[in-house]
């Protein structure tokens, strides 16, 4: 395949972001708009024909059947030394050219629907403009060649969401809400990058292949060294994971991902359901060969995994706002994509069950980004139409928004795992790869997913159906047509996605091969869904005071659930009273006495001997002479006395 | 004779071809079309610059070729480093479009070109020379008709001033260089670079430490090297600002690689005895007294000047570092100073040319007035302070890195000091930045418009700053011909 199109694909989006960066505040917003959107629409196509030829040219499929990574360009960009340089590049295999997919997808539906969500904001330009920056980073993340270039990009989709979240710069909570997703992720990053580099100090490589393809050279080139009773290798491992942690909003890190929805509704759906939060478990599944070598990192993995998927899910179950349930939903499911990782590898090298945990975590990162983009979309459209977030302010909307209904129906039984809607699929693949791993494990997401069933049709009965809200100013109606193009799009992907047979595409070792349902698994899954949504159907489908006796019956667990578990009050108070109180104030009277003591004293002693060294620049000519023979004489002086 | 031999100096013929068609138009073209003059020149640099530059894609140009009786040397570092200076030499050229068709230059407008591509041909050669003759010849070529130069503001005191002290200044360097070319002489018995290597391997005496005393310094004067730097900001100050520029980045940056060719191929066998150390005080002291006093300096071109002092000794790391590596950071070093430092001066120019101001002063609140002039600066200070993601930052960063790979005590300290004396010229860099954004006073230059040709300098050299660290291509390239090179042999500790 010739590097030009890859080329473009990352091109296009980051011309697009300087042109309308620069000379954005020149063009109309709807000039701005639909440039921005052909500009996607451009990578969009590029993007699909480049996955496309990868998947279906026997030229990338090897003798072993197996398909093989391939890098298109791959360019030094910073030579450190002769064996070590970071480069730029572009490489494609099954998940680079799965997220490729996903990623110009979404952010094409997205480009579509913010002309209509958009419409008339101040800054309209310089929206489109971050969406392009945060297109061009995203995809430089997923085509890196090498984990240096993935950690730039990381940290500019990690940027652009800051602008994004941020985008409503005059109201103080988004502000805040954007320093606090900068702030958490960029902390979590300090662990990527540490991880970075000592895995690159062991093997003397950034380069993902050189990683990937032998694991066990990684293994070896650790030599077996130790730190703090862990092998080396597991440090690097899960300091890496920490980063994926940050950006993937896992506990104890996910506290930015519900604040983050302060920004625009379609920017939520594109970073912050589909794409850059997912970055996290692409992250590891990039780097799984080498997560395979070590239990220990993939024990991790599945407990935290384990862990967030259902605290978000219980939280999810409380939320007022639609979009923080949508956000707390989010971290569930990528909290599955995680253990699904994680329940794949069976340490020291081997994969459980043919690695179908790898398998069912991207197919299931691929059916989510469409469904909970449309979830995202369809809720944006809701907000549109009533100007409020939260679902008090809703109900009954049934009949007055037919498309969104429907297709946020649509999401929901994805979401929910009811067949044939795509969820189902990739969820089932999930689960049975967890009883594979771990009966316990296995219960645990069962009931997580039934709790997934649960919130999420309370969140569609309160809003559709329960009690008619009444609106003073006008009646609600569905959106433009630029909205709901990608619902409807969206909600047809999220119908049919679940029969690609993605076991033929991605597979953790590059090798096709056929899902199998697994009846009993797929059944009990269901019956707990549906069980789930008849419960949500009893409490919320017409106003009745079943929510309210039942928060009366377990007040605290109620009260720890709205308030998110108090992880946002524990982290004030140890940011606030033990890091402010106990370690910065001291560093601050060190840095103003003794740093800034040392700088001043230093800019004075410069500033006095530049003043006395003046009279050597006296302009006078004979002068400079003398100096310069006496220069020479000394030169030579000195150095015949230091040698002799 | 072989008079093939004379094809290993293509681009030293390219340029005579240019001077020589200059002339042509010069003397025989009417009185009403020299105004096109400067185009054409610039046109014709150009043109030999991409002919320099596709020579160096062709492998038979740019192989390693001897000429002369081993009087002359050509190979693909020697090609890359006058490729680097021509790229200088066409923004000078356009950047002075406007101010050669001013009306002080009517009569005169042929001379500056020819005499400015005289200097360039010398260059050349002392960038080619194998033997101390045609250094010499290369060495005063490039200096002297830089004199006439400078003294091209007629009319302006300070121009004749300037020109007389440089012309006092060359000449009394250019003895002290023969000097020592000649104890050289005396000690070995030859002028051919490689013959004195070979006799200077079992010479330890006084007369050489001399020698290379006085060759250091010679060499040291056109680099102006502290405390052979004394000419350098009333020279820089009196002269035209396109001789100025053309001077601190052209004239730099051709005498460094000289100087590394000296270094190394006559007197590489007393690195690590004599000349390192010479270096390396001489290194210190540039790098802290350039700073110290550009600290100081109000006049813009005064300050330019004691910077460009100081970054000469930033570029002497390069050679002292005494590897392939150092060479391909220092030709990257001088690229990029080439394009930061034009980018400074072609809106030192461009002001000047439109209202006569040179003053830090009267740069108050441009940015008010001139936002994209006070950009542009901002742009080069930054550059030239080293901040990343320009390009300076990466040179900087290079040139470090190529120090560091001698990993003695010594060396750590001395790049020790030139860190801390980065922090010093971020001071006075920023000064500059300061007046033009946050000062409130009303600025004293009115908004006006600059010409075409100083907006594509500015435009090329303000790419140049932004996109030369990124671009890495540039720099795996300068180091991989450097490591191929036959320079590379000669470092032997």
């Amino acid at each position: 395949m010739s590097p030009i199109i890859p080329l473009l694909i990352l091109a296009i989006p980051l011309t697009m972001f300087l042109f309308l960066g620069i000379a954005g505040c020149k063009l109309s917003h709807k000039t701005a708009g639909v440039l921005g959107t052909l500009g996607m629409g451009t990578t969009l196509v590029l993007a699909y024909l480049t996955a496309f030829t990868y998947f279906f040219d026997p030229q990338f499929i090897n003798e072993a059947g197996e398909r093989i990574q391939q890098v298109l360009f791959d360019q030094t960009w910073l030579h450190l030394y002769d064996n070590l340089s970071i480069n730029l590049g572009f490489l494609i295999d099954p998940i680079s050219a799965m997220m490729l997919v996903v990623i110009t997808t979404i952010s094409f539906m997205v480009h579509l629907y913010s002309l209509g969500y958009m419409h008339g904001e101040k800054g309209f330009q310089r929206y489109y403009a971050f969406l392009s920056l945060f297109s061009f980073s995203m995809l430089g993340l997923v085509v890196a060649t090498n984990i240096f270039q993935m950690y730039i990009f990381w940290e500019l989709v990690g940027a652009s969401s800051y602008l994004l979240i941020g985008f409503f710069y005059t109201k103080p909570s988004a502000v805040s809400a954007s320093k606090k997703a900068f702030i958490v992720t960029r902390f979590a990053d300090l662990g990527f990058l540490m991880g970075i580099l000592v895995l690159s100090y062991y093997t003397g490589t950034f380069d993902f292949i050189r990683m990937t393809s032998d694991p066990t050279w990684v293994l070896a080139s650790t030599g077996g060294a130790t730190f703090m009773g862990c092998s080396v290798l597991t440090w690097a491992l899960v300091l890496i994971f920490t980063g994926g942690m940050g950006k993937s909003a896992m506990m104890p890190l996910h506290i930015w991902l519900p604040d983050a929805m302060e920004g625009p509704t379609p920017v939520s759906a594109l970073i912050h359901a589909a794409t850059m939060v997912v970055a996290g478990v692409f992250l590891v599944a990039r780097m799984f060969p080498v997560y395979m070598m070590e239990e220990a990192a993939t024990t991790i993995v599945v407990v935290i995994g384990a862990l967030t998927a259902f605290y978000a899910a219980i939280v999810a179950c409380t939320q007022i706002d639609i979009k923080r349930v949508l956000a707390f939903s989010t971290i569930s499911q990528i909290a599955f994509m995680m253990v699904s990782l994680g329940v794949a590898s069976a340490g020291g090298g081997q994969v459980e069950h043919h690695g179908l945990g790898y398998m069912a975590s991207m197919f299931h990162l691929f059916t989510h980004a469409m469904f909970k983009a449309l979830l995202f979309l369809g809720a944006g459209a809701l907000i549109h139409a009533v100007h409020s977030n939260d679902y008090t302010a809703m109900g009954g909307l049934r009949k007055y928004m037919p498309i969104t209904h429907w297709t946020f129906l649509i999401g929901c039984l994805a979401i929910a795992g009811i067949p044939p809607f795509s969820g189902f699929f990739s969820k089932d693949e999930i689960l049975s790869a967890c009883y594979a791993w771990s009966p316990f494990v296995g219960v645990w997401m069962t009931m997580v997913a039934a709790l997934t069933a649960f919130y999420m049709f309370r969140l569609y009965f309160l809003v559709f159906h329960w009690e008619e809200h009444k609106c003073e100013h006008h009646t609600p109606h569905d959106a433009p047509i630029t909205m709901s193009l990608p619902l409807i799009f969206l909600a047809a992907v999220s119908i049919v996605a679940g029969f690609i047979p993605f076991g033929h595409f991605v597979t953790w070792n590059r090798e096709a091969y056929d899902i199998h349902l697994d009846w009993t698994i797929a059944g009990s899954s269901i019956l707990i869904a549906v069980l789930a949504i008849a419960f949500a159907w009893k409490m919320y489908y017409r106003k009745n005071d079943l929510p309210a006796k039942f928060r009366k019956a377990l007040p605290n667990l109620w009260d720890w659930c709205l308030h998110r578990f108090y992880w946002d009050e524990l982290y004030i108070f140890i940011t606030h009273k033990i890091i402010f109180g106990l370690v910065c104030r001291p560093l601050a009277w060190f840095d103003r006495h003794i740093i800034d003591g040392t700088m001043d004293a230093f800019a004075s002693i410069t500033n006095r001997a530049s003043d006395a060294i003046k009279p050597l620049q006296s302009g006078q000519v004979q002068m400079y002479v003398w100096v310069y023979v006496i220069g020479t004489l000394l030169l030579g002086a000195i150095t015949v006395i230091c040698l002799i | 004779m072989d008079y093939s031999q004379f094809l290993a100096m293509k681009q030293e013929i390219a340029i005579l071809i240019v001077f020589l068609l200059v002339f042509i138009y010069d003397t025989f073209m009417p009185r009403s079309s020299q105004k096109g003059l400067p185009v054409f020149t610039t046109i014709l640099m150009l043109a030999a610059t991409a002919f320099g530059i596709a020579g160096s894609f062709c492998s038979c140009c740019s192989a390693a070729t001897e000429a002369f009786a081993g009087m002359y040397e050509t190979s693909a570092v020697i090609i890359a480093i006058k490729n680097i200076l021509n790229i200088g030499m066409v923004i000078v050229l356009i950047q002075s479009i406007k101010w050669a068709n001013g009306e002080l230059m009517i009569m005169r407008r042929g001379e500056f070109y020819e005499l400015l591509l005289v200097t360039l041909f010398g260059m050349y050669l002392m960038i080619s020379a194998r033997h101390f003759l045609v250094f010499v010849i290369g060495l005063d070529c490039a200096s002297l008709p830089l004199a006439a130069m400078v003294a091209f503001d007629k009319n302006r005191y300070e121009s004749h001033e300037a020109a007389v002290k440089y012309m006092l200044t060359a000449v009394f360097s250019s003895a002290i260089f023969m000097m020592g070319l000649s104890f050289v002489y005396a000690l070995s018995g030859s002028l051919y670079f490689s013959k004195i290597y070979v006799a200077l391997a079992s010479e330890h005496s006084t007369m050489l430490i001399v020698a290379l005393a006085f060759v250091i310094s010679g060499v040291g004067f056109k680099l102006s090297l502290v405390p052979f730097h004394l000419w350098t900001a009333d020279v820089y100050q009196g002269a035209p600002t396109s001789v100025t520029s053309y001077l601190s980045v052209i004239s730099k940056g051709a005498a460094a690689f000289a100087f590394m060719v000296i270094l190394s191929q006559v007197f590489g066998i007393c690195y690590s005895q004599v000349w390192e150390w010479m270096l390396y005080a001489l290194i210190v002291l540039t790098i802290t007294i350039g700073n110290l006093f550009a600290i100081r300096q109000r006049n813009m071109k005064r300050f330019l000047a004691f910077s460009s002092i100081s970054q000469a000794g930033y570029i002497m790391l390069g050679i002292i570092a005494y590897n392939a590596l150092g060479v391909a950071a220092m030709m990257f070093y001088i690229l990029v100073y080439i394009f930061s430092n034009l980018a400074a001066f072609g809106v030192i120019g461009a002001i000047e040319n439109a209202t006569g101001k040179v003053s830090m002063d009267d740069y108050r609140g441009l940015y008010r007035t001139n936002p994209r002039l006070a950009f542009t600066m901002m742009l080069a200070m930054f550059s030239l302070a080293g901040i990343p993601p320009f390009a300076g930052f990466f040179s900087k960063f290079f040139i470090f890195t190529a120090a560091l790979q001698g990993a003695s005590p010594a060396i750590y300290v001395l790049v020790l000091i030139a860190l801390i004396n980065t922090i010093i010229s971020l001071y006075y860099y920023l000064l500059v930045v300061k007046a033009m954004f946050i000062s409130e006073e009303q600025c004293v230059i009115p908004t006006f418009r600059s010409s075409c040709g100083e907006r594509i300098g500015m435009w090329i050299s303000l790419a140049g700053v932004m996109l030369l660290g990124l671009v890495s291509c540039i720099y795996s390239y300068l180091i991989i011909t450097a490591a191929n090179s036959n320079i590379a042999t000669f470092f032997i500790r």
